[in-house]
């Protein structure tokens, strides 16, 4: 261990101020963005599903159900790991919301977990998802088997080649993985299957939504499952850190759900938020306002208004648009976001592997990619603490980085 | 031809026949106009025009595939409008797109250039109610028919308002899914039909699933007419040419007569 002083200490208290991102009321809306743009078919299911949600959240049983679950059958809470190598190499220190050391290795179980016992609660059947990474869908699969549902993914077939440590494990799980072979064969497609085969089986199906997007409630609702991810680290710095809070918050950014939910810890307080995207999918940084999945916000688009295809390493980030509270967030300046290439998170990942241990996920590889580039530009300025949520582990990628090695 | 499309509809439909109104995607191939003209010969009360958009989640894989060959192909909004100009069908047209491409630069802006190049109507089937607002205005003040969709799952009291803020016609939606020729036509279509009917006096049109001549007529039967797509855009898809297109159209359309009487 190096010479920082770690008590581990760490409270999970909710503190003041964690609740600065709020409630975007019966429209949904963050700002301009946000919304409900899906076919008169699909409204009554949102409205169904913003009431059961609100009632749920609502209600200390359910509360109390989900708490458990995540605690006891997801390993929360998660530790807050100082990188003690790579923080004396980059003279910062920085520390590491273990998001990869839940069960299934990804936050997605956040969400999945409070989804799948919003579905039961309402007496569905059946998990629709979507999945890049397959990590949303080996989340969906395990929740529906935890909970006796039925699960249905579907899988750009892009995805489904370099993501099949994953689409094995769901099979392993009893879901059905349908491949989705039309467009760019990737997320973004995967979306679309998604939501035509829910209009379809909206009776006895739910669609889990993975990441803070589609119609209201989803952007409001996913983030607040992940908020739990914010407020651990909220408490876990408020226990540690000299300050109480770091001086950068930072997470990588696909639909955006783990930076969303981290940011809810964070936004009443000092810190500043970054959120880091894939060069290839960077609808904060090169997208224009648009509506794609039920919901409107950037997305990458050409000048004719054709959404473009995202590309990235890393097949969670491959996603042409960004959660409307992220929109907002960037317009308002509360939150900035940044990009990294594919290159420099693959070294990203390797030097965090063999500084410290841990091989993250090619997604959160990104968030670490963009901190060990800003500290060694002193954009992050030597002696600052950067918490970075670490939203997954790399398992699943070490095939697809072996050709890298 | 002069009117809006809703006073062009129910003035047909005052002379006892259904109505029929095909779709084709604009741009699926360089001669597209010409299956224009063909469906308004065979007897077309009003024709959709599809805008092609990448990600079109309300459409199946037939209509998918029509987008993506005319996005492939270059086709654009700018271009289509351009072709239109220049078309004389005799028969409304009507724009059907999602909502990405009509908030390009402002619904005011885009309500305006499809008026401007003459079309009557819009169907944006990813604006409801609740999002329609602005586009409603918008479409009002440039002389465009804004169509809003009722589906099954619709309880009565926003079919209530469907059918009183949609203009042209209501698009009444035969079942919960996608657009295709696939899958049943819910019982609850006919229920919808009648609703609607109910509720207003503005012509009533099924869309999804109207797969066939006799399909068209029994679905006819409980409301004003048929919107039909996938069926064509499928043998568009199988080589058909706009003559071709031209004599289903025209089976429809005695399908649907000869229910009538
Ligand atoms: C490990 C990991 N991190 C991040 C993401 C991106 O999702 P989000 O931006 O919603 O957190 C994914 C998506 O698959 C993922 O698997």
């Amino acid at each position: 261990m190096g010479e920082m002083s770690w008590s581990g200490r760490q409270g999970v208290a909710v503190p003041p101020g964690a609740r600065a991102m709020g409630d975007p009321g019966a429209t949904g809306r963050f700002g301009g963005y946000g919304g409900r743009y899906v076919p008169e078919s699909l409204i009554p299911a949102c409205h169904e599903i913003e009431a059961a949600f609100r009632a749920a959240w609502g209600d200390p049983e359910f509360r109390g159900r989900l708490d458990t679950l995540l605690r006891v059958y997801a390993g929360r809470p998660t530790p807050l790991t100082p990188a003690w190598r790579l923080s004396r190499e980059l003279g910062i220190t920085l520390l590491l919301k273990r998001e990869d050391l839940v069960h299934t290795g990804s936050h997605k179980i956040n969400n999945v977990v409070g989804q799948a016992l919003l579905a039961h609660r309402m007496g569905k059947e059946r998990l629709l998802a979507e999945t890049g990474a397959g990590q949303h869908g080996v989340a969906t699969a395990t929740a529906a088997a935890l909970l006796g549902l039925k699960a249905t993914v579907f899988m750009g077939e892009r995805d489904i080649e370099r993501q099949e440590l994953n689409v094995l494990r769901m099979n392993v799980l009893g879901a059905e993985v349908v491949p989705v072979t039309t467009g760019s064969r990737t997320l973004k497609d995967a979306c679309n299957e998604a939501m035509r085969h829910w209009v379809s089986s909206v009776d006895d199906s739910y669609y889990c939504v993975g990441s803070v997007m589609g119609p209201h409630p989803y952007p409001w609702m996913v983030r607040e499952f992940q908020r739990v991810i914010g407020e651990e680290a909220r408490a876990q710095c408020a226990a540690e850190l000299p300050v109480g809070v770091p001086d950068y918050v930072v997470a990588c950014v696909g639909g955006g759900s783990n930076a969303a939910g981290t940011f809810a810890g964070f936004a009443g307080t000092t810190a500043r938020l970054v959120g880091v995207e894939a060069e290839g999918g960077a609808a904060a940084t090169f997208g224009r306002a648009g509506v794609l999945h039920g919901f409107r916000s950037l997305v990458l688009q050409d000048e004719h208004g054709q959404v473009r295809e995202a590309h990235s390493v890393a097949a969670g980030l491959d996603y042409p648009g960004i959660g409307p509270e992220h929109a907002h967030l960037r317009d308002g300046g509360r939150a900035r976001y940044e990009t990294v290439n594919d290159d420099e998170v693959v070294k990203a990942l390797l030097r965090l592997a063999r500084t410290e241990g841990i091989v993250a996920a090619l997604e959160s590889s990104h968030a670490v990619a963009w901190v060990i580039r800003a500290a060694g530009s002193g954009e992050i300025a030597p002696g600052s603490t950067v918490m970075l949520t670490l939203s997954g582990r790399g398992d699943k990628d070490i095939a697809s980085i072996k050709e890298l090695l | 031809m002069t009117g809006s499309v809703e006073e062009f509809l129910t003035a047909r439909r005052g002379t006892g026949r259904p109505l029929l109104v095909p779709y084709v995607t604009a741009g699926v191939t360089p001669d597209w106009t010409n299956i224009v003209r063909a469906y308004a010969d065979a007897g077309a009360d009003a024709v959709e025009l599809g805008f092609p958009f990448s990600d079109p989640m309300l459409d199946g894989v037939t209509i998918q595939e029509a987008a993506g060959r005319a996005i492939a192909a270059g086709t654009t909004v700018r271009g289509i409008l351009d072709e239109v100009a220049t078309l004389d069908a005799g028969v409304p047209l009507i724009a059907m797109t999602y909502s990405n491409l009509v908030v390009q630069r402002s619904v005011a802006e885009f309500c305006a250039a499809l008026a401007a190049s003459g079309l009557r109507g819009l169907i944006v089937p990813d604006s409801p109610l609740e999002e329609a607002g602005e586009l409603a205005d918008a479409a009002a003040d440039a002389g465009l028919d804004l169509v809003l969709l009722a589906a099954p799952s619709s309880s009565r009291a926003r079919l209530r308002e469907i059918a009183e803020r949609s203009r042209g016609f209501v698009y009444a939606l035969t079942r919960m899914g996608t657009t295709g020729e696939r899958g049943e036509i819910s019982e609850g279509a006919a229920r919808l039909g009648r609703e609607l009917k109910e509720l207003t006096d503005r012509p009533v049109l099924f869309g999804f699933g109207v797969s066939s001549p006799a399909r068209a007529a029994e679905l006819a039967g409980h409301a004003d007419g048929v919107v039909v797509a996938s069926a064509l855009m499928r043998r568009l898809l199988d080589g058909a040419r706009p003559r071709e297109l031209g004599a289903y159209v025209a089976s429809l359309r005695r399908a649907l007569d000869q229910g009538a009487r």
